[in-house]
């Protein structure tokens, strides 16, 4: 047992103050984290966040500059990787090209002296759905097929924890979506823990049941899916997972369980309990609202929009029609650019370009953040890393 | 490639429609078909010149009879072949033995080598690599003629070995003679080694530096010790640069004369010793190609069986 204070057996994954620096950068900042046995843990983030390194200083790959690694309540900080009890699907699969799909499949159970591996390896390649692809060397198949065979050769160790380096970056959006729900469906059927790695928000938020979001070696903010999406913590959460429409805006007050802002003249409410940041009237905060939580209504409508809804008035900038819903850019004084998804069910015509609107929204979907940070944290973080 | 032979197969031809219009398409399509015989006619002009031509002239010269005064003529006479292998066959056996030997030793010596320069050198690694070619540039007589000062009699090394025992037990292996190096197997070896080593350290480097790092780190993860590792995934996909790295060294060493000639007596002569002896001092051409030719059979059989063995298209 490690002498964490808050040391659970049912933990698989345990790290304390984990950090690793390269010189005098710091690519993981001191982390702890516990990772519940048996969960689904994605560790989401931009690129060049720390992600990677995270995930091989679990694996033993690489050596942390402080801090330790426990797995199941052991302290595996100084062991090897082959000592540890964790598989690896590397980020480009890593497959041994000299050995056909079934030896790379059976390497893992011979390094531990197991002859008869015929009948474990057909069972593995069942489930990954390779059945027929035995005899066959990696370059032969596809990069899905390859991706299968990664998960496999890790998966057939039974390991207390399989990490997952981006498996499906190199993949097409359509069988990327295939393989997310093979992969989820495999971790339900085994039960064993996994930690995926990834910088998509869309597959980290349909795959995990706990997803740590990760901003420069740092975790940002750690929860379920749906908690992280609502309840952002950060200016970085709100805008990396999916997308915030935040409204710089002054606090007027407190009622009941609601703040009182006010925003370019507009009164807008905001529940106390959806609050990051500490308010005081008189102080900033950011106060977030999601696209598609917010409805449009011409002006010359305006009063059909029912009271005590959270109100802004706006100009039509951009519309564009994609399919499911039509996706609106509003120039309003409180933010010269909210977006608004609305669903394609009765469209108004009227809602072209130019056309003056109200943006409404219920209060209670409102979240508020500490207005003391870049309110363009996390927008296109991925897109800025690769032109730098 | 591809694409250009794709449409150098074109459309099928249709009803023959009036030549001008189809002509020139055609044209071009014809010179495309050609382009890849053109890049080639350099190569195959070379090779026309300098291997197939002086290999004609080398095989009628092995069937021809005569002398130097009176001339020779191709009398088809296939005989010499036998009367050159049952002469000189002990020199056939030492030339593979001692080639042989010196391509293990490369070996033994080289992969530790290539494998350092390839995973552990770092930032040091192409200083070590100009460092294994840097005895190319002098000359491989002057190289060789350096050993005979290295392995002098009354030089250190010598001294050295004899001080610690060793060629008591190099001489009771019968590589060695009394108190001296020079002018023994074991000389001869060591200047083919020497000379040949960088041969065999380049293709193993270039084909270690080739394999993806992340593998030794999946073998790791699952399970496998680094010399498991080794075993199973670094030896195994740098097998293309041993069969090349052997071959290469090999192949020269077994057709060499200078090592056996300025470090070994005569009773270390190899096969190369006397094709040029034949070829320049007794003057009896048939006999010199003929057993050219069998050096030649003899390293094709002997190659053919290696790669068959080491099934190198399996690996590449
Ligand atoms: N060996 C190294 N030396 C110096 N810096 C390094 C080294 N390895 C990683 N880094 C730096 O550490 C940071 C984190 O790297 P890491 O590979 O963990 O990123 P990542 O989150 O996995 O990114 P990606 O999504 O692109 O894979 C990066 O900024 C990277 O430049
Ligand atoms: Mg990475």
């Amino acid at each position: 047992m490690t002498t964490a204070p808050t040391a659970e057996p049912g933990d698989a994954v345990r790290l304390t103050g984990l950090s690793r620096t390269y010189g005098s950068f710091t690519a993981v900042h001191p982390l702890d984290l516990a990772v519940p046995a048996g969960s689904f843990f994605a560790l989401l983030g931009a690129s060049g966040c720390g992600k990677t390194t995270t995930l091989r200083m679990i694996a033993g790959l690489e050596e942390p500059t402080t801090g330790t690694v426990a797995l199941g309540g052991r302290d595996v900080t100084a062991l090897p990787p082959y000592k540890r009890p964790v598989n690896t699907v590397f980020q480009n699969y890593a497959l041994f090209p000299h050995l056909d799909i079934h030896e790379n499949v059976a390497f893992g159970l011979r390094r531990r002296g197991i002859k008869s591996v015929a009948k474990q390896v057909a069972e593995m390649l069942e489930l990954v759905q390779l059945g027929g692809l035995a005899r066959r060397k990696p370059h032969q198949l596809s990069g899905g097929q390859q991706q299968r065979v990664a998960v496999a050769r890790a998966l057939i160790n039974k390991p207390e924890v399989l990490l997952l380096d981006e498996p499906l970056g190199a993949l097409d959006l359509k069988l990327r979506r295939q393989m997310q729900l093979e992969l989820k469906r495999i971790q339900t059927e085994v039960g064993i823990t996994f930690i995926h790695v990834t910088h998509d928000q869309e597959e980290a938020m349909t795959m995990a049941d706990t997803v740590a979001v990760m901003n420069a070696g740092r975790v940002e903010q750690l929860g379920a899916p749906a908690d992280l999406y609502e309840n952002p913590g950060s200016t970085f959460v709100a805008n990396f997972l999916g997308t915030s429409n935040l409204i710089e805006a002054e606090v007027t007050g407190t009622s009941g369980g609601d703040i009182q802002l006010v925003a370019a003249g507009q009164r807008l409410t905001l529940p106390a309990a959806r609050c990051a940041a500490e308010v005081a009237a008189g102080g900033r905060v950011l106060a977030g609202i999601r696209p598609e939580k917010v409805a449009l209504t011409h002006r010359d409508d305006e009063d059909s929009v029912a009271e005590g809804r959270n109100r802004v008035p706006g100009r039509i900038v951009d519309s564009s029609y994609i399919g499911v819903s039509t996706q609106y850019v509003i120039d309003s004084p409180v933010c010269p650019e909210l977006e608004v998804f609305v669903p394609n069910v009765e469209r108004d015509g009227r809602l072209v370009p130019g056309a003056p609107v109200v943006l409404h929204w219920n209060p209670a979907h409102t979240f508020g953040l500490d207005a003391a940070q870049d309110i363009d944290a996390g927008i296109d973080a991925d897109a800025e890393e690769a032109a730098a | 490639m591809s694409a250009a032979t794709a449409q150098a197969a074109g459309p099928p031809p249709t009803a023959p429609g009036p030549g001008t219009a189809q002509a020139a398409p055609r044209r071009t399509a014809g010179r495309r078909r050609l382009t890849p015989y053109l890049l080639l006619l350099a190569g195959v002009a070379w090779l026309l010149v300098f291997f197939v031509a002086p290999m004609v002239y080398q095989a009628s010269t092995s069937v021809q009879t005569g002398s130097l005064d009176k001339g020779f003529k191709v009398t088809w006479h296939v005989a010499t072949y036998w009367d050159a292998l049952r002469e000189y066959w002990p020199h056939f056996l030492r030339s593979l033995l001692y080639s042989g030997i010196a391509t293990a030793a490369c070996l033994a010596i080289g992969y530790p080598l290539a494998y350092m320069i390839a995973f552990r050198a770092g930032r040091w690694r192409n200083v070590v690599l100009v460092l294994v070619i840097a005895p190319f540039f002098t000359s491989f007589l002057i190289r060789t003629l350096a050993w005979e000062t290295i392995l002098a009699d009354q030089g250190p090394v010598v001294r050295f070995l004899n001080r610690v025992h060793v060629l008591d037990v190099t001489a009771w292996l019968h590589v060695t003679q009394g108190d001296r190096v020079l002018a023994t197997p074991l000389a001869v070896v060591c200047g083919l080694t020497y000379n040949f080593l960088p041969f065999m350290i380049l293709p193993l480097y270039t084909s270690l530096e080739r394999i993806d790092g992340k593998l030794h780190e999946a073998a790791g993860d699952l399970y496998a010790t680094p010399f498991t590792t080794f075993r199973k995934v670094t030896f195994p996909l740098s097998l293309p640069g041993v069969v090349a790295g052997t071959l290469l060294t090999f192949i020269p060493a077994s057709g060499d004369y200078i090592n056996a000639e300025l470090l070994g007596s005569t009773n270390q002569k190899m096969i190369g010793n006397v094709i040029q002896s034949q070829f320049l001092r007794v003057l009896d051409y048939p006999t010199a190609a003929a057993l050219s030719f069998i050096l030649m059979a003899a390293i094709l059989a002997i190659v053919t069986v290696y790669i068959r063995r080491a099934g190198t298209e399996e690996l590449v």
